[in-house]
């Protein structure tokens, strides 16, 4: 029976699961907060978990891993600062549509009291279709490079950002708390959301304790802030994306990447299965981004965007992802440990040895996970 | 040469070889001398290919087991394990295939590895890997060889520039400029020449035999090989059928040796004429078409061709009737797969394809499968399966695609796949084809050849096709596993009279249950004759040789 288990859930994963326990036992002695900690790592855990769901639609499609997902968070940067840019304007033309329609709880004091889930609604809506448009495009390139995605996608992926380091520069947006000061146009690297939908998803139900706990002779604060409502729209959009892959369409989609010539032969259209794939995939990951953006507080620009396809990518293969396999489960382990061991190492390894390694040892587990995760895609 | 104490040059003693349990050779024995020229003739998995890899130390032999029996050469016994010591011993090899580097020139390629070098002070502090290449001597080396074979083909040329033909030349060139080449075995080296180029070849080989060399020729063209030949081995089924000087066979002699007349496999008594009557089945053969005209045509192919590589469909006409077996055979490489397979639209074919009267639009796989065509790839495992989804996806995938099965929801807007359904369905199968497994679940591609066969037999069936296309039903797979595939296709056939073309290698297989065979050579077909025909009629049309009474069936 453990044989079982060893097998079904693979070494590798077990070895990083023990690992994250034995840091998550090892803090409370070298004086880190677990609480706290644990805290942390749910908070990432929803943060990121959409734009590692985003990666299974194209494995499943036989696209290989998304290493284009910066196209998407594109996609989704253009919705965030949209939003703010025509928060005012959305928020006119909703009270206008109110009146003219006669919709009663279309009200003004509605407007105001839900300004924010209105701001990060629409910054999703405008996004999606932008993505859509992308996702078409990169995905019609795909479909000319079989076999050679996952390379050709990380240089679409790296010359999407830069082409968009000009256009952030150029494209005429003109809000105060966004633009350069000085210049009076052109985008800042780095926008607050604050004031427009900083945690609406965070603090939606949010399950909030303050209490002290005694453990041995220390006193542990604990103050912790589950972010309800982040989990909640995860759940919804990777049930979503397990529905899904249910339907129809899902099951082509599958049978596209498991034999091409199978679904070909049985009348399924490949190219236009994959396409999809692409296209749900950007979506996803600029849906995902806008996720993170509320909890982070900040919108990055720029090259913000650039190194954000490796951490999902190194997140779904610890799963248990293959290049050509993965559920909704290799998701939700994957990004649990990915997010644990990132979190935790730094802060367990400072106090250890009393430095500030905390940046280096970040680098060090981050890169050298994707280093372990591509490595495995060989034998997948 | 070293001829020592007369030993014959190669001699096969008692050669054997299993693979899985499953029988491919048995008992070769026979010896060739320096200088002659033996002609090894069979059918399609007659055993020739696994002979050859034996002889050749191919590593698909050892780790299968190795081989029963003993090899000797120049009287002394050797057990080649990799293709190096065979080389080494002389033993040269033209494949099939071409294993040439295309953006190579002729010299360089006929010279790769055994490069002319030049002496230099690099080499010899370090070693021969350093040195640089004398050009000029190569290339004075590279035209020898060329000429001795007869052709004119620059030696400069490089290999993706050249024609078919002169690719075969520069491969057995390669082979002769080997100083101690002393046995050549060549595997169909004039299948890809024109006729012209193979008689050249054929005058080459001979003045190599003259100079010593022995050479295995291996070759579907009945005519050459009786021509160039000294003496001539009949394989088939694994076994070494004769062993006699060619001057004393004539080429129906070998056809008929080949396809074994004998080895009928008939389950219901067929009359088959034990000696060819020819009138007579020309007049069986037209009694049968002016019944079957009666009915309409299933399928109707006009001047069809396909480009499937590999198997290349030139022009090709029939007409299948309904409730009829129509049987496709033919030498593999001669494009009989191309004719299923262009029909399904999975490879690009031209013609004109009318079911049951109605035009049939090409180069669409959707368009087939809506007009209630079902089809059994040859290629399981890289087109009829899905290996890493479970069975109830590998069989119901296709009618859920196509016919929107096993689904539930409203139609074109959400449909989720109906795994109850699916389960079901699959176990129905699973029962009535005994599919062995642990059940709808498990991986296609955990089940043995045969069961995966079943598999694909079931996903075609679950389609309730109008007409089902089948390509080679029995390869890989059995024994058991062969007669119960066999069977099924025959009892649906009745059950349901469903229009079934197979298209087999096998030969007996295909005369065992077809109601009327084709047999397709160089992309067209050579011609149609009943299933109860003389077994060495279908040798002789697969040899390229035209019948006059398969001619006049087919007119």
């Amino acid at each position: 029976m453990i044989k079982n288990f060893i097998k079904n859930a693979g070494w590798p994963r077990i070895i990083i699961a023990l690992f994250l326990l034995a840091l998550f036992i090892t803090a409370p002695f070298v004086g880190v907060n677990v609480f706290t900690s644990f805290n942390n790592t749910v908070v990432r855990f929803g943060m990121n978990g959409i734009m590692v769901l985003a990666m299974i639609p194209m494995v499943q499609a036989g696209c290989g891993l998304n290493f284009g997902l910066p196209l998407g968070i594109i996609a989704g940067l253009l919705g965030a600062t949209l939003s703010i840019e025509l928060n005012t304007e959305i928020l006119a033309k909703l009270a206008e549509l109110g009146e003219q329609y006669k919709i009663s709880w279309l009200t003004q004091e509605f407007l105001t009291t839900y300004r924010e889930p209105i701001g990060f609604a629409s910054a999703i809506i405008i996004a999606i279709p932008v993505a859509a448009v992308l996702g078409w495009l990169y995905g019609k390139l795909l479909n000319r490079v079989k076999g050679d995605e996952m390379m050709i996608a990380t240089y679409v992926g790296f010359s999407s950002v830069s082409f968009m380091c000009i256009a952030w520069l150029l494209l005429p947006y003109k809000h105060p708390t966004m633009v350069w000061g000085y210049a009076g146009r052109g985008l800042r690297t780095t926008i607050s959301v604050e004031g427009y939908w900083l945690h609406v998803l965070n603090d939606w139900l949010a399950l909030k304790f303050e209490d002290t706990v005694k453990i041995g002779d220390k006193v542990l604060d604990v103050n912790l802030a589950i972010p309800t409502g982040m989990l909640i729209f995860f759940a919804i959009i990777a049930f979503i994306v397990w529905i899904f892959m249910r339907t129809k369409t899902g099951t082509a989609m599958t049978a596209v990447g498991s034999n091409p010539e199978f679904a070909r032969a049985s009348g399924v259209n490949v190219d236009k299965m994959r396409t999809i794939s692409v296209v749900m995939s950007t979506i996803l990951g600029a849906i995902g981004i806008i996720v993170y953006e509320q909890s982070f507080g900040f919108i990055q620009l720029y090259m913000g965007p650039f190194y954000m396809a490796l951490p999902a990518v190194a997140s779904i293969l610890l799963g248990g992802a293959s290049v050509n396999k993965a559920t909704i489960l290799n998701v939700i382990i994957g990004t649990f440990l990915f997010q644990g061991i990132l979190t935790m190492t730094p802060t367990v390894f400072n106090s250890v040895f009393q430095t500030d390694m905390s940046e280096v040892i970040r680098l060090i587990v981050s890169n050298g996970m994707i280093l372990y995760a591509l490595t495995r895609k060989v034998r997948a | 040469m070293s001829d020592n104490n007369n030993a014959p040059l190669l001699q096969l003693d008692h050669i054997g070889k299993e693979y899985y349990g499953n029988r491919v050779l048995s008992d070769i024995s026979f010896s060739i001398e320096a200088g002659e020229i033996l002609g090894l003739v069979g059918e399609n998995g007659a055993g020739k290919s696994t002979l050859l890899n034996i002889l050749f130390g191919m590593p698909v032999i050892s780790s299968t087991g190795g081989y029963e029996g003993s090899l000797y050469l120049d009287g002394k016994q050797v057990n080649f394990t990799s293709p190096t010591q065979a080389l080494a011993a002389g033993i040269g090899m033209v494949h099939q295939e071409f294993s040439l580097i295309p953006g190579f020139t002729a010299t360089e390629n006929i010279l790769l590895n055994r490069e002319v070098l030049n002496g230099s002070l690099m080499s010899y502090v370090f070693s021969e890997r350093v040195s640089t290449l004398d050009r000029d001597a190569m290339k004075a080396r590279a035209s020898e060889a060329i000429k001795t074979l007869g052709v004119h083909i620059s030696p400069d040329m490089t290999v993706n520039e050249m024609p078919v033909g002169y690719k075969q030349f520069i491969e057995i060139a390669r082979e002769i400029d080997r100083k101690n080449t002393r046995l050549l075995f060549l595997d169909e080296p004039t299948a890809v020449l024109t006729e012209q180029e193979a008689d050249i070849l054929l005058i080459a080989l001979g003045k190599l035999a003259k100079s010593g060399i022995a050479i295995v020729f291996i070759s579907h063209r009945l005519n050459e090989v009786k021509t160039l030949c000294d003496r001539i081995l009949v394989l088939r089924d694994g076994k070494l059928i004769t062993d006699q000087k060619a001057s004393g066979l004539t080429t129906r002699q070998i056809a008929s040796l080949m396809v074994g007349r004998e080895s009928l496999r008939k389950e219901e008594p067929v009359e088959i004429p034990d000696e060819p009557v020819e009138e007579a089945n020309v007049n069986d053969a037209l009694t049968t078409t002016v019944k079957k005209k009666k009915k309409k045509p299933a399928l109707k192919v006009e001047h069809l061709w396909v480009d499937m590589p590999g198997e290349t469909v030139r022009d090709v006409s029939f007409e299948v009737q309904k409730g009829e077996i129509f049987g496709i055979g033919g030498l593999a490489g001669h494009g009989k797969l191309g004719i299923p397979n262009g029909i399904m639209g999975l490879y690009p074919a031209g013609g004109k394809v009318r079911l049951f009267g109605k035009k049939l639009t090409l180069n669409r796989p959707r368009a087939a499968l809506g007009r209630k065509m079902a089809f059994v790839s040859e290629d399981r495992r890289g087109v009829g399966l899905l290996l890493d989804e479970p069975l109830d996806w590998n069989i119901t995938f296709t009618a859920m695609q196509m016919q929107g099965r096993f689904l539930i929801g409203i139609p074109h807007i959400f449909q989720l796949r109906n795994e109850l359904a699916m389960a079901k369905e699959t176990r129905k199968f699973i029962e009535s084809l005994s599919i062995k497994c642990t059940g709808p679940n498990q991986k296609a591609g955990e089940l043995s050849g045969g069961n995966q066969q079943k598999v694909c037999l079931a996903k075609a069936f679950v389609l309730r096709p109008d007409i089902l296309l089948i390509c080679e039903p029995t390869r890989g797979i059995d024994i058991g596993a062969k007669t119960l595939v066999l069977d099924t296709l025959k009892e649906y056939n009745k059950e349901h009279g469903t229009t079934i073309i197979i298209t087999s290698s096998e030969l007996e297989e295909l005369r065992s249950v077809c109601d009327r065979v084709a047999i397709v050579d160089e992309g067209k077909i050579a011609g149609v004759l009943p299933a109860s025909s003389p077994a060495e009629e279908f040798g002789m049309l697969m040899m390229g040789e035209k019948l006059r009474s398969a001619l006049a069936y087919t007119e």
